[in-house]
């Protein structure tokens, strides 16, 4: 069996964690992976924390339950920290990227301990900088295809240029700076 | 005429090979074939010299047991049909129907 | 060439609707069925299909309008969940009596109560005597699949019976998945034109449905329509064959997964077979004798296929995501052992698990408690609790 790299973003209603993780699930897709993305549905409230999924594999997926030993967690808000157990589960030679101002090091003591690598990405900065507005997605996704290798940097840059023109086709005004948002969040992202 | 294949397919000892599916009653108009005139205990009788042809009974009718000729004209009530509901009676400004009790 | 995409399970049963172009599309939204009437009536607002959009006050009022235009002559189809397809439930029986091949996506929900959005059978194994016949989706492509092969199926002149293809909700509903979809044209020629023999705006042929049926005629009705579903096992397969040919994608009555050498195996509805073929995989790895038998076909039920294919384990667990509250076992359960019964077959031990009720996700590990315990069974012979609940708290 290859292997499969399963990914667990936290986020708040409304800020798009569901969204990015079916973002990253066409990215992976686009690159010839079998993919899963799946949000846990709650009570669907604005604001309210949020759970979703990712599997990427290079054989086809049947397992149908959630992820409860990822080897990536990725966390859109970082007031998120201190109510839910982020880390719960997470695999010790995984990840967790963590959209903030700090600095891995600053975040380490709110993270129960965990031992594994801490990446922090300011998601607000570049999306500021890059789209105008705060949009964490692409910044978001950018970081963690950095972060987990799940894909070929070059070829995953190259097929989201297409999936961008596709979907900003009456907006392509924006497409370039997505491609910047995704380009400096796989520069900036810190920890590695 | 259909109806005959009607009754055909839809008899009392039909197995359930050869009945029709789902209960379609596939022939229109086969109402006809359910003679309803022994259900009444009253009838209604026709007074042609009072009839004025004004063919308010016409419509009143539920079970079309008024019969119309071809040139439009009602004539006699259609008794393998007519229940004696009375309706033809009541609605009737001439009095052109009796109303009597059936054994009479 | 298929066409390689990823799409959500609702969107795969839309998409599916949205090949087949039916007449009529009646619906009421209902989590976790609302995105399939949703993106079918964007198809509608775009003009891709030609399907009269319904925009029903009710599900009741949505098998209605159903009812009507299929008995019109026209294909029509539906989409609900729990509640919804309860409220549906009198038409439901109206559609199957009166031969109305109406096709249905029912996102598996657990009916309430407790008030519960998620996953589990309870919707559409309530409706399991209502004489729809009944085809269960282990993902977004078996669920594509099965809306394909649905029209074919229940429109068949030796069937003529309403097809309910059913998708776990949120599981595989709202998940984004790998996808093989077949071109349009294929769909088209595959699906072909729906002809039925009598229907209400034939002026040729004026006929009434829906009659009043008493007890000289009813009987000869009901018993025609049984025939009619054990008429569908044989079509069922005969399109499931002409289906593989255009795709490649092999349907039977049941999947059997890893079961040839198997000593024990489950049987596993929906989603969770996906889950239990994970599991299979890794026993499989540590050389336990482990297979999963994965009905796709629940009505008709597939008796003499099935326990000639159960004949074979030593042990067996029946697994059923809606409980009967009978003290006895779950429908999935009680119906396969009285089929082994009818059909003489005594050799399995037999044990029935309760699980993921209420959306209760099922764990890997969870599988792997069944498969232990059936181990067990096969190596001792003996059998402790027949009807027990799986990954509730104790």
């Amino acid at each position: 069996m290859g292997k499969v790299v399963e990914i667990r973003w936290h986020g708040r209603g409304g800020q798009g964690a569901k969204t990015a993780s079916l973002l990253l699930a066409d990215a992976a897709f686009n690159t010839g992976k079998y993919i899963q993305g799946f949000p846990e549905y709650g009570p669907e409230r604005m604001g309210a924390p949020i759970t979703a999924y990712n599997r990427i594999s290079d054989e086809r997926l049947t397992i149908h339950s959630n992820i409860y030993e990822p080897d990536y967690v990725v966390v859109v808000d970082d007031t998120l920290i201190a109510t839910v157990d982020v880390t719960a589960g997470l695999k010790e030679d995984g990840a967790i990227i963590v959209n903030t101002t700090k600095t891995p090091d600053e975040v380490k003591p709110f993270l129960k301990g965990y031992k594994g690598k801490v990446c922090t990405i300011d998601a607000r900065t570049i999306s500021v900088d890059t789209l105008g507005k705060y949009f964490p997605n692409t910044p978001m996704l950018g970081a963690v295809v950095k972060v987990s290798g799940v894909m070929d940097e070059k070829t995953f840059l190259n097929d989201m240029v297409e999936s961008f023109k596709h979907k900003f086709a009456k907006k392509p005004e924006v497409v370039e700076g997505n491609i910047k948002a995704l380009e400096r969040s796989m520069q900036e992202v810190k920890g590695i | 005429m259909s109806c005959k294949k009607e009754l055909k397919t839809v008899t009392p000892d039909v197995k359930w090979k050869d009945i029709t599916e789902g209960g379609v009653i596939p022939y229109a108009g086969n109402a006809e074939l359910f003679k309803t005139g022994d259900w009444r205990s009253m009838k209604p009788i026709w007074l042609q010299e009072k009839c004025k042809q004004c063919l308010l009974c016409y419509p009143v009718c539920p079970d079309t047991s008024i019969l119309i000729n071809e040139e439009g004209k009602r004539i006699d009530f259609d008794f393998d049909h007519c229940k004696g509901c009375g309706v033809c009676v009541k609605v009737c400004p001439f009095k052109a129907i009796d109303f009597v009790e059936e054994s009479k | 060439m298929a066409i390689r995409e990823r799409m959500s399970g609702n969107e795969a049963m839309a998409v599916a609707m949205k090949q087949i172009n039916p007449d009529v599309v009646a619906a009421f939204p209902i989590t976790p069925s609302t995105e399939v009437p949703q993106y079918f009536s964007n198809f509608v607002a775009d003009g891709v299909v030609d399907t009269e959009f319904v925009a029903v006050e009710s599900e009741h009022s949505a098998m209605s309008a159903c009812v009507g235009a299929q008995a019109a002559g026209g294909r029509a189809m539906t989409a609900t969940s729990a509640n919804g397809l309860a409220l549906m439930w009198e038409i439901l029986y109206i559609a199957a009596c009166s031969r109305l091949p109406i096709v249905m996506a029912c996102v598996n929900r657990t009916l309430s109560g407790p008030l519960n959005i998620h996953n589990d059978h309870s919707d559409s194994m309530g409706a399991r005597d209502s004489g729809w016949v009944q085809l269960y989706s282990e993902n977004n492509q078996e669920a594509y699949d099965n809306m394909l092969m649905a029209n074919r199926i229940g429109e068949h002149p030796d069937v003529m019976l309403p097809v309910m293809v059913c998708q776990d909700g949120f599981i595989t509903s709202h998940a984004i998945e790998n996808i093989e979809l077949v071109e349009d044209d294929k769909v088209k020629a595959f699906v072909g034109e729906y002809n039925p023999k009598d229907y209400l705006l034939n002026k040729a042929n004026p006929i009434s449905v829906g009659p009043l049926d008493l007890q000289a005629h009813c009987f000869e009705h009901k018993r025609q329509q049984a025939e009619a579903m054990k008429n569908a096992k044989k079509v069922i397969l005969e399109v499931s064959e002409e289906f593989a040919k255009m795709t490649g994608r092999k349907y039977g009555l049941f999947e059997e997964y890893k079961t040839e050498d198997a000593e024990v195996a489950v049987v596993i509805l929906n989603s969770t077979a996906g889950t239990a073929k994970y599991v299979i995989d890794q026993y499989r790895a540590e050389g336990k004798k482990i297979g999963l038998i994965k009905p796709r076909v629940f009505r008709p039920f597939p008796v003499d296929e099935l326990t000639a294919a159960l004949s074979k384990f030593k042990a067996v667990a029946v697994m059923d995501k809606a409980d009967s509250f009978n003290d006895a076992g779950g429908p999935l359960f009680t119906e396969v052992t009285s089929a082994m019964f009818a059909k003489g077959v005594f050799g399995p031990k037999v044990i029935n698990y309760i699980y993921g009720l209420g959306g209760r996700d099922v764990r890997s590990t969870d599988i792997e408690v069944v498969f232990n315990e059936l181990l067990k069974i096969a190596e001792t012979g003996t059998v402790e609790s027949v009807y027990n609940y799986l990954g509730v708290r104790e």
